[in-house]
């Protein structure tokens, strides 16, 4: 096989962006690798991980940045604050950092009511207050209407590296172990409901939430944690594909073990949705050694956003660079990353 | 979820995968063919054909709407799409379909107004709310959503809606499982026949296929326990050397399917005398059109279309996947040049073509996996 043959570098083809190039599936990572990386290429960028890692005189840091545009502005379980709040934060997380600092900068639209403003901004500095994160440096613009969909915020974090652990797609074993921190998809389907055009009744809650307390308590796992994702943009099924496509290994997932919400698993066969693909905000996805399995479970359980972690697969050395899914029904399936954008744009 | 686990257990299928092995004629292979896209979704979503018996191979029919549109049809709708003042409307998966000039999607980039509807109501409501604009629905699809087309059409008369037309594709089940039953290429040995279109027809129209070709239908439902139900029908059928026409569906389809839907289909449209199908030609009869009293909405007569039949790109094998003599891997171009981010063909762009089911679901099958590149 192709062990030794290097990657293809992607080429991008397309002459205009399309909706599918934010989708985070394979249209993203070409932009991304064949755009932004060929112009602004550099060893601290290139392993295009959840956060750069910075030797800063002896201290390890990690920093990372996030864009966040979100319709609408309010869903059930959170908003646009608390999300950009969240987002950023458990990006320095899964990179086995603690989260420090925060910066947010604000695109405000003409005509944005005040008190929305007021709503959005004490959503974030509660969220920041339960991540342990302050906001110490800040921005704002305003566009005229029309050009600004409400308002966007750009949050930036710095973070400090725990020495216990180093993480990375290079460190996974064969026969590690996957565990999830928790139901799948929620955060996707309650903002695709809260836009109220699909006409389904049903509430659905994000799970927006730092994470970091269920980083921290992997932390002790040391070099049996291999690697941490928040699985947001393209679902459990891209983040994986993407560890897949660094490592070479196989991910094989067992459907029955994986957690959906009822809810959000009838609104997704309704609208013809895998679960595997929606977003999560508050989600961890784990691999660790096998033999050290139980424990991580046990310590992610004890934390209320942890109760229902679960092992839902195993890494295996064939076939390279795939992820497969044993199904409820007896039989297997690949499970590729997303093509372009079936889903409305939703983070 | 309830309603929907009871149709996905494993132990069920197990023990019907047992019963499947024994019921298998000894010595015999056997070739079935699901006629419709979403069975071949269904059986590479949840892994069917890996529970099936050594012998038994399935077969993937034509029965995919977006797929079987051929590339003239497609210029045709881009070129409508590119009129002055009109809205062109569609169901999603049509608008990433390659004409000969591009996809509608590229028209869209051109500055032509292509939108996405979910149904053929939501054109006309669109129609309603933009009185000084032209709305065109590009209706495509077998008997299942030609009721629905049919509706709309009832109540853009009724109200009056002249801003409204709809360029039909409407096409009919039967005589490409003629057309394929005639083809002395493929031996099949019997068929699974589409549930959805099926709750419209009923299962009566099939009967031909067991009285004149002698082959085993079974009318089966989208669940993965309903199709491997419906091939233990089949296998049990050709064991005991019987050709009828069965139905597993009961839950949904009746003998003589729903007389309201096709009674809308009998008062807005007529068949054609012959239709073009990508993969297998010209059909005569197979294809719909609105009838005359209708000509007012009729997109076809209201505006000029190029109306030619185009041939499908060189490289480009969907008409004998459509047909079941290539299976999608076999394909040249299957998962290098034509992928579902740049489909080349009809069948890697729909989620019920057979391509786009293999390249999306099956790529771990042995025999498919060294033709891809990683």
């Amino acid at each position: 096989m192709s062990e030794q043959a290097p990657r293809r570098k992607p080429r991008l083809r397309d002459e205009r962006i399309t909706l599918g190039h934010g989708a985070g599936g394979k249209a993203t990572h070409t932009l991304v690798e064949a755009l932004f990386l060929e112009e602004l290429g550099n060893p601290l960028l290139d392993p295009l991980g959840d956060s750069a890692l910075i030797d800063a005189g002896g201290t390890k840091l990690a920093f990372t940045t996030d864009a966040h545009v979100v319709q609408p502005l309010f869903f059930p379980g959170g908003d646009i604050g608390s999300l950009a709040v969240n987002g950023t934060v458990n990006d320095i997380a899964v990179s086995g950092a603690r989260p420090l600092v925060l910066s947010a900068a604000f695109v405000l639209e003409e005509g944005l009511p005040v008190s929305d403003l007021r709503r959005i901004v004490a959503s974030m500095a509660e969220a920041a207050r339960e991540a342990g994160v302050v906001v110490a440096a800040g921005d704002t613009k305003v566009v005229e209407r029309g050009r600004g969909d409400g308002l966007t915020v750009t949050t930036a974090a710095i973070g400090l590296v725990d020495e216990r652990v180093s993480l990375g797609a290079e460190k996974v074993r064969p026969g590690d172990k996957v565990i999830v921190s928790g139901t799948l998809g929620d955060h996707g389907m309650a903002v695709m409901i809260a836009r109220g055009n699909l006409e389904l009744e049903v509430e659905i809650e994000s799970d927006s939430a730092s994470i970091f307390p269920l980083c921290e308590a992997l932390f002790a796992l040391g070099a049996d944690l291999r690697w941490l994702r928040d699985p947001t943009r393209g679902g459990l099924a891209t983040t994986l594909n993407e560890l897949t496509e660094a490592s070479g290994l196989c991910v094989v997932l067992d459907e029955k073990a994986l957690p959906v919400r009822e809810q959000v698993a009838a609104a997704c066969e309704i609208l013809g949705i895998d679960p595997l693909y929606v977003a999560n905000e508050g989600k961890l996805i784990a691999i660790v050694a096998a033999d050290r399995a139980d424990e991580a479970l046990a310590s992610l359980r004890t934390h209320p956003l942890g109760a229902g972690a679960c092992i839902a697969g195993v890494v295996e050395a064939e076939p390279e660079s795939l992820v497969l899914l044993q199904t409820a029904f007896g039989g297997s399936r690949v499970v590729d990353m997303l093509v372009g954008d079936p889903l409305p744009r939703i983070c | 979820m309830k309603y929907v686990d009871e149709f996905r257990s494993g132990e069920l299928a197990r023990a019907l995968a047992s019963e499947l092995e024994q019921a298998m004629p000894l010595g015999r292979e056997l070739a079935i063919m699901e006629v419709c896209g979403g069975h071949t979704h269904a059986i590479y979503k949840h892994g069917i054909d890996e529970l099936l018996p050594r012998g038994l191979e399935l077969v993937h029919g034509p029965g995919c709407p977006v797929c079987v549109i051929p590339v003239g049809r497609v210029d045709d709708a881009v070129s409508l799409a590119l009129e002055p003042n009109v809205i062109f409307t569609t169901f999603g998966d049509m608008m990433r379909v390659p004409g000969s000039k591009g996809s509608l999607l590229d028209a869209r980039s051109r500055g032509a107004d292509v939108r996405m509807v979910y149904s053929p109501l939501d054109a006309l409501e669109l129609a309603r709310a933009n009185p000084e604009r032209e709305l065109i629905f590009f209706a495509i699809g077998f008997e299942t959503t030609a009721p629905s087309t049919a509706v709309t059409l009832l109540q853009a008369r009724d109200e009056a809606i002249s801003n409204f037309s709809v360029f039909c594709n409407h096409v009919t089940i039967g005589p490409p499982l003629r057309a394929i039953l005639d083809a002395p290429e493929l031996r099949l040995d019997g068929l699974i026949a589409p549930g959805h279109v099926s709750a419209v027809i009923g299962s009566r129209p099939y009967e031909f296929i067991a009285s004149e070709y002698g082959r085993p239908v079974v009318v089966a439902g989208f669940e993965p326990l309903d199709i491997l139900q419906s091939v233990l029908m089949l296998v049990r059928q050709l064991a005991a050397g019987r050709a009828e026409v069965e139905n597993q569906y009961t839950r949904v389809v009746r003998e003589n399917g729903n007389p309201r839907a096709l009674e809308a289909i009998e008062q807005t449209m007529e068949l054609r005398d012959s239709f073009e199908w990508r993969g297998l030609g010209s059909i005569p009869r197979s294809g719909l059109r609105l009838r005359d009293e209708f000509a007012g909405w009729d997109a076809e007569r209201r505006y000029k279309v190029p109306g030619l039949s185009v041939p499908d790109h060189k490289a480009c094998q969907c008409g004998q996947v459509l047909r079941g003599l290539v299976k999608p891997w076999e394909c040249k171009v299957f998962g290098t040049a034509c992928t579902p981010e740049r489909p080349i063909g009809t069948c890697m762009v729909s989620a019920e073509g057979a391509c786009a089911a293999y390249y999306n679901y099956g790529r771990n099958r042995p025999t498919r996996r060294d033709k891809i590149q990683a």
